[in-house]
């Protein structure tokens, strides 16, 4: 008999999607009450998931789904971004005239498919989740259904995605074929041979998974989408799919494929150096903010694969505490954006930001702050996010790529305080508005306290994090 | 008379996957062919598996091949939906003509 208490989570938030859609059905101008209600449940979903117990290790359904630290951690990561990016975006759904209530239910649905990923210990159940967490992802990218940016956006996601699924799907059906099962501890116990069937299946869902969390030189779509796609939605894009596809590339690596090391090390260090130096160098030239920030998400992403690499526990943790890090670096980031805002419009250019700390001094320290982290510069979140990644990289003696971090690390900080030089030294332009909803200060206010803060509590994340033992 | 074995099934799934992504890449038209350029490659994948599952004697390649089926068919509702909603704005589905975001 299966213990459903364990996927309680997962079966309470599928209640509440089908829930939530009759509501919006049955009841007219009901946008608001399932916007605050799909945040209610999220939040009552991530205390579904603490309750379970989090050193324990179990799998259901017959050795399909797995519940243990790793997965409860990451599940409540991306929960508390849902949460935040839903409660941020009211306003600027509102002005767009997008206020629907798809768009919480959209979320919901893609949260739910990356819960069912993270959780996933066989190659069917994981496609389903990826095919649930992308298709709800494809529409949201075209939610601004009005304007054309939106609908390319959502085109070029669409096309992109479709292909690396179809890719990771062939790795798939390879892997099932040489080795016999979709269960990943039994492909990994079969995985002993060398047969060049079960190394091209590798390549094939590496090079899926890279599609998915944007590493170089499967990027191309992520600038696109970043700036075509309404901006609550850009920071949904740019944070919570990657903390479940980083989970995806942890599980698949260090349970199924983790006796082909010689295999794959080679293919991420690649993935990780190419994403960590075009990441720093394409940011160089943009200036819209939302394109800068994809790039600079591919660079993030190419750190946290470098921890992935490096094939110890130890590794593992610091690219989770990475992206934990980024996480918060990246809401920061996303609520000074949505503050952007003058007679009803937006913006979104670099040029919008010159002289800002004269009108706007909290925001543009504040900003300036979350800045310094992303460049990582000492004592922010952001410098010991990279220090714990570097530290394991150069345990294992990996100096080349612990060199070219270090280098690309100094070219990235060039984009980074530019901004802070436009921000406090070039001619100010009109004032912004004030009127942010309290959800925005809050989230700003919190990021900024966490990102400064952070120095001083450095043991409590490490703490936690250190008790997910993959390997 | 050849008997066809594992090795013919695969070579299908592989030419007909790789007429799929060519036809991605190389499709300078209409956004429709890459429609169908995705199903052929999740048909290749299918073919792939029925034929490992028959040939290892394990039912779940063919279990797997339903479940894609079903994801296919969502897929491809949800991309001719986002193709009308891109028509409605540009008035056109000409691949070299979606250029707006660029930089």
């Amino acid at each position: 008999m299966v213990n459903l208490n364990f996927v309680s989570p997962e079966i309470f938030i599928s209640l509440s999607i089908m829930f939530l859609l009759l509501l919006g059905v049955f009841k007219k101008n009901s946008s608001n009450i399932i916007h605050n209600l799909s945040i209610g449940f999220l939040l009552i979903t991530g205390i579904l998931i603490l309750n379970n117990p989090f050193d324990e290790k179990v799998t259901l359904f017959s050795g399909s789904y797995i519940i243990d630290s790793l997965s409860s951690f990451m599940k409540i990561l991306t929960i508390l971004g849902g949460a935040f990016v839903l409660s941020i975006s009211t306003k600027y759904l509102k002005l767009f005239k997008i206020f629907l209530i798809e768009y919480p239910i959209l979320i919901l649905c893609s949260i739910l498919g990356m819960m069912v990923m993270i959780s996933s210990n066989d190659l069917m159940v994981f496609y389903i989740g990826l095919e649930l967490q992308s298709l709800s992802l494809y529409v949201l990218a075209s939610f601004n259904r009005d304007q054309l940016k939106s609908s390319e956006a959502g085109l070029k996601y669409f096309v992109l995605g479709a292909l690396s699924s179809g890719l990771l799907l062939y790795g798939c059906s390879l892997i099932y074929g040489f080795s016999g099962s979709t269960n990943f501890n039994v492909i990994g116990d079969v995985m002993h041979s060398t047969h060049y069937g079960l190394t091209f299946g590798i390549v094939f869902i590496l090079v899926g998974l890279a599609f998915k969390i944007s590493a170089v030189p499967f990027h191309m779509w992520a600038p696109d989408v970043y700036e075509g796609s309404p901006t609550s939605v850009t920071l949904f894009f740019a944070i919570v799919p990657k903390v479940a596809a980083l989970t995806v590339f942890i599980r698949f690596l260090y349970t199924p494929f983790i006796n082909m090391i010689e295999q794959w090390q080679a293919i991420l260090i690649f993935l990780s150096i190419a994403s960590m130096i075009f990441g720093a160098v394409a940011a160089i030239g943009q200036n819209n903010l939302k394109r800068l920030v994809a790039y600079s998400s591919i660079g993030h992403i190419g750190y946290a694969l470098a921890g992935l690499s490096v094939g110890t526990n130890e590794g593992i943790q610091s690219s989770i505490v990475y992206i934990s890090i980024y996480l918060v670096m990246n809401l920061g980031l996303f609520s000074c954006l949505l503050m952007m805002k003058r007679n009803d419009q937006y913006f979104e250019t670099i040029d919008d930001l010159s002289g800002l700390s004269k009108n706007h001094p909290v925001l543009s320290l504040s900003l300036m702050i979350i800045l310094f982290s992303l460049a990582g510069i000492p004592p922010l979140a952001g410098f010991f996010a990279k220090f714990y990644v570097f530290k394991s990289v150069i345990e294992q003696s990996m100096y080349f790529l612990a060199i070219v971090g270090l280098l690309s690390t100094v070219i990235a900080a060039f984009y980074y305080l530019r901004i802070i030089k436009i921000i406090y030294f070039d001619e100010e332009k009109e004032k912004y508005d004030t009127d942010h909803s309290i959800w925005l200060k809050m989230s700003l206010t919190l990021s900024t306290l966490l990102i400064l803060l952070y120095f001083i509590f450095p043991s409590k994340l490490v703490e936690i994090v250190s008790r997910i033992n993959v390997i | 008379m050849i008997d066809i074995g594992l090795g013919h099934y695969l070579t299908l799934g592989a030419m007909i996957f790789t007429i799929g992504v060519a036809g991605i890449f190389l499709n300078r038209k209409n956004v429709i062919v890459i429609l169908m350029s995705i199903e052929l490659i999740l048909l290749a994948v299918n073919i792939n598996l029925v034929s490992f599952s028959i040939f290892i004697n394990d039912l779940t390649g063919q279990i797997f091949t339903l479940f894609i089926l079903t994801v296919a068919a969502a897929e491809a509702a949800i991309g001719l939906a986002i193709i009308v909603v891109y028509y409605r704005n540009s008035s056109t589905v000409d691949v070299e003509k979606i250029d707006s975001l660029k930089g």
